[in-house]
C-alpha cells in the first residue's frame, strides 16, 4: 500500500474499467423474464424461494397439528408426517433460506454495494436462477408422484432413504435427489459470479476492507457452499446410482421385510460424512449472510459505525475455515472413534470464539449508539438475541458426552431452529424492510411491521423455549405419536398444544407481512433514493429503483469505507462512501 | 499488494487505503473469467478430492476387493497426455502469432481428447465384459462414477474448445482467441492432473493402499 497524503485521494481518476456490454431487452418479457440484470434476477429468485417457503410453512402448520392435537387429523398419517418433516427440512435450508440469502440478496446487493453495473456473467447468472426454478419443480412435483415426496428426513440417510417402506423411497427420493443435483449446479454458475463480481468488479476505490460487511458474509458463503456442495453433488448421484444400478456405495447387506437385498457391503456412514461435510458448512452458507447484513442493519440504524470492523471480517473469513473441520459433531451418536469425537468437539468449541467476537462487536455497536427502533433495527435486535440464545444451547450440544444424551431430542430441534432457522429468517425479514424502498422505491408500513415484528419475535420463543424443556424431558424427534411413555409426563402434551397454537399464530402473521409487501408497493410511501440515510453506494443511485446499470453515465469512486456514521466534525450524521474528501470540508465551512 | 496486507488495512483511517488497487487490479472482464475459471476449478479439486476420500474411507473396510487391472488405460492415459500436449503448443503457437500452427495444435487436442474418451468408453466395456464384473463391488462402481465424471468434465471441455475452433477460421480477433486457448489450455492441464492423481492413485494398482498402509491408517 502507498502512503499517499490525504488529499491525494481528490485525484483518484475514474476507474479504467471496460465499458460492461450489458443487454438492454426492449420487451417485457426480455425485461422481467429471460432478465439479465442481477436486481430483476434477485427478484425473481426472492419471489421463488418466499414461494416455496410457504409450502414448507405449512408443513410446519401439519407437523404442529399432528404433535400438538394426535389423533385428531385423519389426513395426517404417519408416513405423511415423516414427509412432512423431510420437505420442510430440506426447503427451508436449501430451497428458501440458502437461494433467498445468496440468490435473492446476493444478486441485489453485490453489484450495488462494490459499485459495478451488473454481475460480470450476466447470462451465466440468468441461466442460474432458471436452473434454481426448474430445481424447485422437481422438488415440488415429488408431492405429486406415486408415494408422494421422500420421508427420510432431510438428511437423506441411507439405507432408510431408500429402502422399502420408507415413504416416497422410489419415485420421490429420485426426484429430491436430482433436484439437489440441479439446485447445486444452478448454485455453482451463481456462485462463481458472486465471488468473481467481488474480487473483479469492484469500482475504483472499493477496497476489501471498504466493502461493507454485507458483501464479506455473502462473499465467504459463497466460497464455503462451492466448496461444500460438491460433497452433496456426489453424495446424491451415489445414491441415485444405489438406487437405480444397483451400485453399493451406501448400501450395506440387508435384510428388508424378509428379503435378502440385493446389495452388499455398502458403508452408510460415508454417506453421513458427505453429507455433514456440506451440511456444516450449509449452516454457515446461511448464517454468515445473516452475520453480515445484521451489522449494517445495526450501524445503520443505530447511526455509529460498526464496532471492531476489522475483528468482524476477519471473524468471517475464520468460521468460514473453520465450518470444514466440525462435520462429525453431528454424527457423536453415529458410531466414531472417540478420539474423533473429542477433537470435533475442541473444533466445534473454538469456532465459538469468532462467532462470540461478533456477537460482543454487535452489542458494542449499540453502545451509546443513536439507536433508532426502525422496524429492521427491530429485527436485526431480536436476532442478536436469539441468536445467542441458540449458540448457547449450541455449547450443550457440541460436547459429545453432554450431546449423546440430548442426541435425536426436542432439545435438537428447539436448539437449530434457534440458531440456524429464527435467528437468519429474523435477518431475512430486517433486511427486506430495510432494502424494500430501495427495490420498489416504497417504504413498507411501519406499524403493520412492527406487529410483525413483535408477534413473530415472541411467537417464536413461545414455540422453542419450551421445546428445550421437552428435549430435556427425553421427548423425541421425528416421532408420529409418542405412545405411552412413563418418563414423559402428560404436562409435556400440554406444553406441545401450546407450541402449536403459538406456530399457528406465527405463521399466520406471515401473511401479514406478504400483505404489506404487496400493499406497501402500489400504496407505500414513496421512500426517495435514501430513506434510512445510509452510506453505501446502492443508497446513492441516480435512480430508485436504480435502474439496468445501476448508476448512470459513470461509475462512482470510493473515498471512505462503508460506515462512516456520525464522524465528529461532519455536518450530517453520514458520509456517504463516494463523497470526496473535498466537498466535505466545503459543506463543513458552509455551516 | 499481497491479500495479507489487504486485510490488514484500518480502513476507518482517512489516508489509508485511499489509492491503492488504482493500478494493480486487472478489471478486464477477461481477468474475470481467467478468475472464474480457476474458482471453478477449485470447486472441481474438491468434487475429485471428495471422491478419492470416499474411495480410501471404503478401502479401510475388510471386505475391500480391488478392481481388476487394465492395461488400456496406460495408453488412454498417454493419449490425455499428447492432448494436453498439442493444446501447451497452441497455446504457445497463438502466443507467437503462428496461427496455423495454432489451429493444427487445437484440432490436435481435439482429436486427442476424443480418442480419449473413446478409449475410456472401451475400458468401461472391457470391465463389463470381465468375470470379475459386479455392480455391487465398490471398487468397481467407484471406478464407473470417477471415469465417468471426470469424462464429464472433459465433454464439457470440449463444447469450449468446439466455440473456440469455430471461431479461429476467416476473420477473428486474434487477443479473444489467445485468451479463449489460454483458458482452454490451462483447463485441459488441470484435467489431465486430475486424471494422472486418480489413475495414480486408484486405477493403476493398489497404490493408495499402499500410501495409506505408508501413512499408517491402514
Amino acid at each position: 500500500m502507498s502512503s499517499v497524503a490525504h488529499d491525494a485521494s481528490i485525484f483518484v481518476p475514474p476507474a479504467e474499467v471496460e465499458e460492461v456490454e450489458l443487454y438492454h431487452p426492449k420487451t417485457f418479457v426480455g425485461k422481467y423474464i429471460w432478465s439479465q440484470d442481477a436486481k430483476i434476477i434477485a427478484v425473481q429468485y426472492a419471489i421463488t424461494a418466499i414461494g416455496i417457503g410457504l409450502v414448507a410453512l405449512v408443513l410446519s402448520w401439519l407437523m404442529r397439528l399432528q404433535l400438538g392435537f394426535p389423533d385428531r387429523f385423519s389426513f395426517i398419517n404417519p408416513s405423511n408426517y415423516l414427509q412432512f418433516v423431510t420437505m420442510h427440512g430440506m426447503i427451508m435450508v436449501i430451497y428458501l433460506l440458502t437461494a433467498l440469502f445468496l440468490g435473492g440478496f446476493g444478486n441485489y446487493l453485490i453489484p450495488l454495494m462494490v459499485g459495478a453495473r451488473d454481475m460480470v456473467f450476466p447470462y451465466v447468472n440468468m441461466v442460474s436462477y432458471w436452473v434454481y426454478l426448474f430445481a424447485v419443480l422437481l422438488l415440488t412435483a415429488s408431492f405429486f408422484v406415486t408415494g408422494g415426496p421422500t420421508g427420510a428426513g432431510w438428511t437423506l440417510y441411507p439405507p432408510q432413504a431408500i429402502s422399502q417402506g420408507t415413504p416416497g423411497a422410489s419415485l420421490g427420493i429420485i426426484l429430491m435427489l436430482v433436484s439437489l443435483c440441479f439446485f447445486i449446479i444452478g448454485f455453482t454458475m451463481g456462485g462463481l459470479n458472486y465471488v468473481v463480481t467481488v474480487l473483479q468488479a469492484r469500482t475504483r476505490g472499493m477496497t476489501l476492507m471498504r466493502l461493507p460487511l454485507t458483501v464479506w458474509g455473502i462473499f465467504m458463503a459463497t466460497v464455503l457452499a462451492l466448496l461444500a456442495f460438491p460433497a452433496l453433488f456426489v453424495s446424491a448421484i451415489m445414491m441415485i446410482l444405489d438406487l437405480t444400478l444397483g451400485t453399493s456405495f451406501f448400501m450395506p447387506a440387508l435384510v428388508s421385510m424378509g428379503h435378502q437385498s440385493e446389495h452388499t457391503g455398502g458403508n452408510p456412514l460415508l454417506f453421513q460424512h458427505l453429507f455433514w461435510f456440506f451440511g456444516h458448512p450449509e449452516v454457515y452458507i446461511v448464517a454468515l449472510p445473516a452475520f453480515g447484513i445484521v451489522s449494517d442493519l445495526l450501524s445503520v440504524h443505530a447511526r455509529k459505525n460498526i464496532f471492531g470492523y476489522r475483528m468482524m471480517v476477519w471473524a468471517i473469513v475464520a468460521i468460514g475455515a473453520l465450518s470444514f473441520l466440525v462435520w462429525a459433531h453431528h454424527m457423536y451418536v453415529s458410531g466414531m472413534n472417540p478420539y474423533f469425537g473429542f477433537f470435533f468437539a475442541t473444533t466445534t468449541l473454538i469456532i465459538a470464539v469468532p462467532t462470540a467476537i461478533k456477537v460482543y462487536n454487535w452489542v458494542l455497536t449499540l453502545w451509546r449508539g443513536n439507536i433508532h427502533l426502525t422496524v429492521p433495527m427491530l429485527f436485526a435486535i431480536g436476532f442478536i438475541f436469539t441468536f445467542i440464545n441458540g449458540g448457547l444451547t449450541g455449547l450443550f450440544l457440541g460436547n459429545a458426552t453432554v450431546s449423546v444424551p440430548l442426541s435425536d431430542t426436542m432439545f435438537v430441534v428447539a436448539h437449530f431452529h434457534m440458531v440456524m432457522a429464527v435467528a437468519p429468517i429474523l435477518v431475512v425479514f430486517g433486511a427486506i424492510y430495510h432494502w424494500y424502498p430501495k427495490i420498489t422505491g416504497r417504504m413498507l408500513n411501519d406499524s403493520l411491521g412492527k406487529f410483525h415484528f413483535w408477534v413473530t419475535f415472541l411467537g417464536t420463543y413461545a414455540i422453542y423455549y419450551p421445546m428445550h424443556y421437552l428435549g430435556m424431558l427425553g421427548v423425541p424427534r421425528r416421532y408420529y405419536a409418542i405412545g405411552g411413555t412413563d418418563f414423559i409426563p402428560a404436562s409435556a402434551h400440554s406444553l406441545n398444544e401450546g407450541i402449536t397454537i403459538a406456530a399457528l399464530i406465527v405463521g399466520a402473521v406471515q401473511l401479514v407481512f406478504l400483505y404489506n409487501l404487496i400493499s406497501s408497493y402500489f400504496k407505500g410511501k414513496p421512500s426517495g433514493s435514501n430513506p434510512w440515510n445510509a452510506t453505501t453506494l446502492e443508497w446513492q443511485t441516480p435512480h430508485t429503483p436504480p435502474r439496468h446499470g445501476n448508476f448512470g453515465p459513470t461509475l462512482p469512486l470510493v473515498y471512505r469505507w462503508a460506515y462512516d456514521y456520525s464522524v465528529p466534525g461532519a455536518d450530517q450524521d453520514f458520509i456517504p462512501q463516494n463523497v470526496p474528501p473535498r466537498e466535505l470540508t466545503r459543506t463543513s465551512n458552509k455551516t | 499488494m499481497s491479500m495479507f496486507h489487504q486485510l490488514m488495512v484500518k480502513p476507518w483511517v482517512p489516508a489509508e487505503g485511499i489509492v491503492e488497487n488504482l493500478g494493480d487490479r486487472d478489471t478486464s472482464s477477461r481477468a474475470a473469467r481467467k478468475l472464474a475459471l480457476r474458482v471453478f476449478l477449485a470447486v472441481v479439486a474438491v468434487l475429485f478430492t471428495l471422491l478419492v476420500i470416499a474411495y480410501a474411507g471404503r478401502m479401510a473396510y475388510e471386505d475391500w476387493r480391488p478392481a481388476p487391472q487394465l492395461r488400456l488405460l496406460w495408453a488412454n492415459t498417454f493419449v490425455l497426455i499428447l492432448s494436453s500436449v498439442a493444446m501447451q503448443w497452441a497455446q504457445h503457437s497463438v502466443r507467437r502469432g503462428q496461427m496455423d500452427a495454432m489451429r493444427v495444435g487445437l484440432l490436435a487436442a481435439g482429436a486427442f481428447t476424443v480418442v480419449f474418451l473413446f478409449g475410456q468408453v472401451l475400458a468401461w466395456r472391457q470391465l463389463s465384459a470381465m468375470a470379475y464384473f459386479e455392480m455391487t463391488n465398490p471398487a468397481i462402481a467407484f471406478f464407473y462414477l470417477i471415469t465417468g465424471l471426470h469424462g464429464l468434465h472433459l465433454v464439457g471441455g470440449l463444447v469450449a474448445w468446439g466455440r473456440t475452433v469455430a471461431r479461429v477460421w476467416g476473420d477473428f480477433d486474434a487477443a479473444k482467441i489467445r485468451h479463449s486457448v489460454e483458458l482452454c489450455t490451462l483447463y485441459w492441464h488441470f484435467l489431465l492432473g486430475v486424471w494422472v492423481v486418480l489413475f495414480g492413485l486408484l486405477f493403476s494398482g493398489n497404490n493408495l493402499d499402499v500410501l495409506l498402509k505408508l501413512c499408517g491408517i491402514r
